[in-house]
């Protein structure tokens, strides 16, 4: 960085005035039904889990640009790679699925390793012009092997039961295990990429992270054996009570008439609760992790790589080991929240992980809310996760007050009909506006 | 063995759209090794200039057509292509007018340029939805082929046809003529030369008295003309679909770094690379294989990707390059 980010002092009290903007958005939200608010409470709590998911995403990018200035690009494939824990941790065993290919699959997979290793060993071994050629004289051996015995595998996991089933399902433990387990995955993820694109220049991290975010999507979508690809994985088990069975329990109907609301808006807002309490515990232990590490020695070495590399390097900080230490700590923590997400919706739908919205979306609530800062990424986070909600209603209707004075016609129609648009137009403004007139965001650095 | 058969095949599926594909790789790529060596930041808002360029010529395209305007045999679009690509330009001119000159100034670090790049991407995609929607769609018009399977049968009288799509052609043609006008313009005008004395050493070109502003502004120009073109001539080519054109910024980031970033040349060879391997690791090989080698049936279709991973095979020769070679094949800059 060319300004040290930590020059003049903001007021101690942007972060609870953020708050209590959101707050005045959750009750407007929860309990004023007009054009603008829905006055649902079942919607407000929807929106602020949602909301607190992304503030952990947010987290995760944080950590990485915050403290490590590393741009990550594939937000979007570490939330995927999260995403895949629970389907294969928690969902039920698929009679059969195991012994028509799952040691076939390891092994394949094994051997994918164990070639990528060897190649790594033999380009570093040797020297000059074979270097090249050697390693990928291995490579190519290798994935023939693998792929003589990934194919066979592959096609006799898909034919056991391919309607129902068809993928190689789950080990059925609690998905609450899973939650961690989403964030190794990720982790391991990005100890590749990083070990290969780190220590070069800052923008091919962000070229090699764009690239496996794409591939891990692709990845999840077409191998149908894994997670049924694009075919959806549903019914993955939950850590609350379902809503149908509170609304079939005696002693929970009771207390929903304690409350004055009927049963089945009253289980909806439990469930929800529930949910937004495990989020929320879950988000204030990696605050609480994230200061601990950031005001720790650690810490102050990770910004004073960020702030000025060549003097870190000339104090003896291995600059490349720790970036690559923070860009794996961030990715885990975004596989976390992928995780999470995936149990919340209780469905892994490969189809629906869209890059704008979840790379370039996390991009803008940590820049928004101030990077650096891991009150500011979260409360950003939910800012603009609140604002981009919103923004599907509110676009549509302030594009219909734009267009009350004109007559109807094709200008209009195509107006009123693109205006759900506008929010990726308004998305961009902002991160511009931020990064230009702010550049340390709603909630600085201290 | 039947090699004129398997000689047409190979030309059919994989050397005519590979030579294609990598002519719209390479233009993307020279846009984006241009910004690269005189703006010194790779530029995340590429792929959706090429999107909002294309989409402006779609436009104009039905706008001729409305009025009764076409080419005869050639698409429209090329009659509208000009007006499009001095459309953009504009655009992104106001864009380095309004976002990136203040970085220029303050001297920012790269990647606050690159994050900036983001939210200009983030922009450009909302006009593009804006614009046009999101709908796949195709504009081209005219002639389809410059040779059809029946007819290249007829000729040659072999069983295994070749067909070339006028649109293959316009590309491959278009390409050609603007690589040689690019290079005659970096070696030969003035301006190309103070271009290059720019990427090469910023201060001693300063020295020299040339207007720095004048060649940031003479980059964006030469850049968005080549990604619209690059955009347009892949639109022509496939169809045009708003989402694509993200997709294919990996790959045109994937050939400008082999070739080396900031090496013109480079840019142009890591396009055909990208798209020559890109080509040939996702094509069934089965049908060629058995005109090689006769009374051979393989079980599989010799297919070593499938067409979903097709952006791997950029993705893994990135790395390989990355690997090996960190300046790219032309030696580029890599820090």
């Amino acid at each position: 960085m060319s300004t040290n980010r930590q020059s003049d002092a903001a007021s101690p009290w942007r972060a609870p005035a953020l708050l209590a903007v959101l707050v005045i958005l959750f009750l407007l939200e929860g309990g004023v039904s007009n054009a603008m608010f829905s006055g649902s409470w079942n919607s407000a709590l929807g929106i602020l889990n949602m909301g607190l998911l992304s503030a952990i995403m947010a987290l995760g990018v944080n950590i990485t640009w915050g403290y490590g200035g590393l741009f990550n690009a594939g937000v979007v494939g570490f939330l995927a790679l999260g995403g895949l824990a629970p389907v294969l941790i928690s969902t039920r065993t698929i009679p059969g699925a195991w012994a028509a290919g799952g040691p076939g699959v390891l092994l394949a997979l094994l051997v994918g390793l164990v070639t990528l290793g060897l190649a790594a060993v033999v380009a570093r071994r040797l020297s000059g012009a074979w270097r090249f050629w050697a390693a990928l004289a291995v490579v190519a051996i290798g994935f023939v092997i693998y792929r003589e015995l990934f194919d066979p595998a592959v096609v006799a996991i898909e034919a056991n039961n391919p309607a129902q089933a068809g993928n190689i399902g789950g080990l059925g433990l609690p998905v609450l295990l899973s939650w961690p387990v989403g964030g190794l995955l990720a982790a391991a993820a990005a100890w590749g990429v990083g070990k290969v694109a780190l220590g070069l220049r800052s923008d091919y991290l962000a070229i090699a992270t764009l690239g496996i975010g794409e591939i891990i999507v692709a990845v999840m979508r077409n191998e149908g054996w894994l997670a049924r690809g694009v075919l959806n994985m549903t019914g993955i088990p939950r850590p609350v009570p379902y809503e149908l069975n509170l609304q079939a329990d005696p002693g929970f109907q009771a207390r929903a008439a304690g409350w004055g609301m009927d049963v089945a808006t009253a289980s909806g807002i439990w469930v929800k609760l529930c949910y937004a309490g495990l989020f929320v515990a879950v988000l204030l232990a990696l605050v609480l992790l994230s200061e601990l590490a950031l005001r720790s020695p650690w810490g102050r070495m990770m910004r004073a790589i960020r702030d000025n590399e060549t003097a870190a390097e000339a104090m003896g900080k291995h600059v490349t080991r720790r970036h690559l230490q923070v860009f794996i700590i961030g990715a885990a923590v975004i596989g976390l929240a992928g995780a999470m997400m995936v149990t919340l919706d209780g469905l892994l739908n490969p189809g629906g992980y869209a890059p704008l919205r979840y790379t370039f979306l996390v991009w803008v609530m940590v820049i928004v809310g101030g990077s650096g800062n891991n009150w500011g990424a979260v409360l950003g986070a939910i800012l603009i996760w609140c604002l981009w909600i919103k923004a599907e209603v509110w676009g549509p209707a302030f594009m219909k007050l734009v267009t009350t004075a004109m007559e109807p016609g094709p200008l209009k129609a195509q107006l009123l009909e693109s205006a759900p648009h506008m929010r990726f137009v308004a998305m961009g403004l902002v991160l511009l506006l931020v990064l230009r007139f702010a550049p340390r965001g709603l909630v600085p650095e201290r | 063995m039947d090699i004129a058969n398997a000689l047409v095949a190979i030309l059919n599926f994989v050397v005519i759209p590979a030579a294609a594909y990598g002519s719209q790789l390479a233009l993307g790529a020279l846009g984006v090794t241009l910004i690269y060596g005189i703006l010194r930041f790779s530029n995340f808002a590429h792929g959706d200039t090429m999107a909002i360029g294309t989409a402006i010529v779609i436009l104009l395209t039905w706008g001729l057509q409305s009025m009764g305007v076409n080419l005869g045999p050639l698409p429209t679009a090329l009659l509208a292509l000009p007006i499009g690509i001095a459309i953009t330009s504009g655009l992104v001119l106001l864009t380095d007018r309004l976002v990136y000159r203040h970085y220029r100034r303050v001297r920012a670090d790269p990647i606050v340029l690159v994050m900036a790049s983001t939210g200009v991407m983030f922009v450009m995609n909302g006009l593009t939805r804006l614009l046009i929607g999101v709908d796949e769609i195709r504009f081209d018009d005219g002639a389809r082929f410059l040779i059809s399977v029946q007819q290249f049968k007829a000729w040659t009288g072999l069983t295994e046809g070749l067909a070339l799509r006028l649109s293959q052609f316009i590309t491959l043609a278009v390409a050609a003529v603007s690589c040689w006008a690019l290079f005659r313009f970096l070696n030969r005008t003035r301006s190309g030369k103070a271009m290059r004395a720019y990427s090469d050493n910023e201060d001693l070109a300063l020295l020299s008295g040339i207007d720095p502003e004048r060649v940031v502004r003479l980059t964006w120009i030469i850049a968005t003309a080549l990604a619209v073109m690059a955009g347009t001539l892949y639109g022509l080519d496939k169809s045009f679909k708003a989402f694509n054109y993200f997709q294919i910024l990996l790959p045109i980031f994937a050939a400008a770094i082999v070739g080396g970033l900031g090496s013109p040349t480079g840019a142009v060879a890591g396009g055909f690379v990208i798209a020559f391997s890109e080509v040939a690791v996702t094509y069934p090989w089965k049908k060629i294989a058995g005109y090689l080698v006769p009374g051979w049936q393989p079980d599989g279709l010799l297919q070593l990707l499938s067409t979903e991973y097709k952006f791997a095979v950029s993705f893994v020769i990135l790395i390989v390059v990355l690997l090996f070679r960190p300046t790219g094949l032309f030696r580029g800059k890599s820090f």
